[in-house]
């Protein structure tokens, strides 16, 4: 338990009371690249947890190996106390390529989870029908993806991690693909949605401004091998009007804490 | 000219009523199009008739008057009944079997090692060539003609779907995977829809390919149904009846093609609808 929060770090924090994630030992390696050594991590429940760090330092690979999406070389994820090693109900996933059908409506797409457990078209609609309004998306029901811009694609993604009602919400950079003006609208509405929502979320990104913006605690992860260098929780107020956290003086000096802690492995 | 000219008009008075009616004017456009297009063909046709390219070549006109002679003594109508029986068996039998070897060899690598190399080599082969010896094998009844019909249709269908099936959208069956869909509904509701655009490719050649197998089987192993309707008619020098028919043969291919076309874009790619 305190090996994760004792690492050293401006910030060091004590380990989590109530964690519904729990990582031990995972490992994982490609061929003869190492992405993961012995990652022990825990995510507290109902709070948004950021893996945070430079391409090649394994933050999607561990995201995908709590998923069930890939297999560890070692260790185990633990989901609620108990162990798993594939997709299970109690985790949603949105992805960076958003993962949409097609040929299917946002509606279809939105359902789809709760279509794959068989639950009744009438039922599952009127639930998706609530995420959809609920990420912003009220009247686009019948639209296809191919009609929606970058930023409504991602908000039908995390409608459909939404509406199948996972305690835990992965997700693997769901604004990289994303413009930028949207990608701020969206944060702010992530936010929100947070405060709404009594779920825990697991983020993952490469940038720092965002993991700060939205994150109750960031892991920072160091490349080659992935380990995890430092745990960081930003005590910024959230509570108010979003546009402002930009300007607090707390989240600036993490952003820039973040980045001289991070340039040693930028070349 | 004058037909770019219209067509300008048309979308222009089409596509400003409404914004709802876009894709009713997408629609209607390319219609106009085609009937200019047909009337455009007929009009070569009957001055090449008139000219004459060849005493052996009809007008347009000469034609359409014995389409409808045939038409009404009934000799196109009884062609076809023979005809169709093969032809619409072979196709059917090739689309599913097609479609079901393809995704199984898409999904499956051994059967891909097996199977695939078959169809590779029958698709480059002239198959026409098999056709004597279908003949020798079945003989000359509906077996012989129906094989005909797949030999030709089969292969671009199982290459089709299993390149289609093989190509899948890798981040939909994780996603698929990741919201706990079995196998099954990894198969019917995400690889299929995913690969229907290259396996209807696949089936509107395919059919192509089984009617140019029937006419073949038609020609060569029993002259029955609309081969010989046309080799009765070559006989006889009565040329506008037999280009009647091979016409009206076009015509039905082409038919079905649209059709086909129109199937895949209602039940399977919606979205693809008006675009």
């Amino acid at each position: 338990m305190g090996a994760t929060a004792l690492r050293n770090g401006p910030s060091p924090v004590p380990a989590p009371i109530d964690s519904i994630v729990e990582v031990r030992g995972i490992s994982k390696t490609y061929g003869n690249v190492e992405a993961l050594r012995s990652i022990d991590l825990d995510f507290p429940r109902g709070k948004l947890t950021s893996l945070l760090g430079p391409s090649g330092c394994g933050k999607t690979t561990l995201l995908k190996i709590i998923a069930g999406l890939i297999r560890a070389d070692g260790g185990t994820v633990a989901i609620n106390g108990k162990h798993v090693t594939a997709p299970g109900a109690e985790r949603a996933f949105v992805f960076q390529d958003f993962a949409l059908m097609p040929w299917a409506t946002v509606m279809r797409n939105v359902a789809f989870g709760l279509e794959l457990r068989g639950t009744n078209k009438a039922e599952r609609e009127e639930i998706a029908r609530r995420y959809i309004a609920e990420v912003g998306l009220a009247g686009f029901e019948d639209k296809y993806p191919h009609q929606l811009s970058g930023g409504m694609r991602q908000r039908v993604g995390l409608a459909r991690a939404l509406s199948v009602d996972a305690d835990v919400l992965l997700l693997d950079e769901p604004f990289s693909a994303v413009d930028e003006q949207n990608r701020r609208k969206f944060q702010e509405d992530l936010i929100r949605l947070r405060t709404n929502q009594n779920k825990t979320f697991i983020f993952v990104t490469h940038s720092i401004e965002e993991a700060v913006y939205i994150s109750d605690r960031i892991v920072l992860l160091s490349p080659r091998p992935g380990r995890v260098s430092q745990i960081i929780e930003p005590e910024i107020d959230r509570s108010g009007d979003p546009e402002r956290i930009h300007r607090d003086r707390h989240y600036l000096d993490t952003v820039e804490e973040i980045w001289q802690g991070l340039k040693q492995y930028v070349e | 000219m004058a037909v770019s000219i219209r067509t300008d008009g048309e979308a222009a008075g089409l596509a400003s009523p409404s914004t709802r009616s876009a894709t009713g004017a997408s629609w209607d456009q390319p219609i106009l199009l085609r009937l200019v297009s047909i009337a455009l063909f007929a009009g070569i046709w009957e001055v090449a008739g008139r000219i004459p390219v060849s005493f052996a070549f009809p007008t347009f006109s000469d034609t359409i008057v014995a389409f409808f002679g045939l038409l009404a003594d009934g000799s196109l109508a009884t062609a076809y009944l023979s005809t169709l029986q093969p032809l619409v068996l072979g196709v059917v039998l090739s689309a599913f079997l097609g479609v079901g070897l393809g995704t199984i060899c898409g999904l499956w690598r051994t059967g891909e090692w097996l199977v695939i190399p078959v169809f590779i080599v029958l698709q480059a082969a002239p198959v026409a060539a098999f056709i004597p010896m279908v003949t020798f094998v079945y003989g000359i009844g509906m077996t012989a003609k129906t094989l005909a019909v797949m030999i030709l249709a089969l292969p671009v269908i199982v290459l089709n779907t299993y390149k289609a099936v093989h190509n899948v959208n890798e981040s939909l069956l994780v996603m698929c995977r990741s919201f706990l869909g079995t196998n099954w509904q990894t198969v019917a509701k995400i690889i299929l829809p995913d690969a229907s655009p290259v396996i209807f490719a696949g089936l509107r050649l395919g059919v192509a390919a089984g009617f140019v197998g029937v006419v073949l089987a038609e020609l060569l192993i029993t002259p029955t149904g609309i081969g010989d309707l046309i080799t009765f008619h070559r006989s006889r020098a009565d040329y506008a009846e037999m280009y009647a028919t091979i016409a009206s043969i076009i015509a039905l291919s082409t038919l079905t093609l649209v059709f086909l076309q129109w199937v895949e874009v209602r039940v399977f790619r919606p979205e693809s609808r008006g675009v």
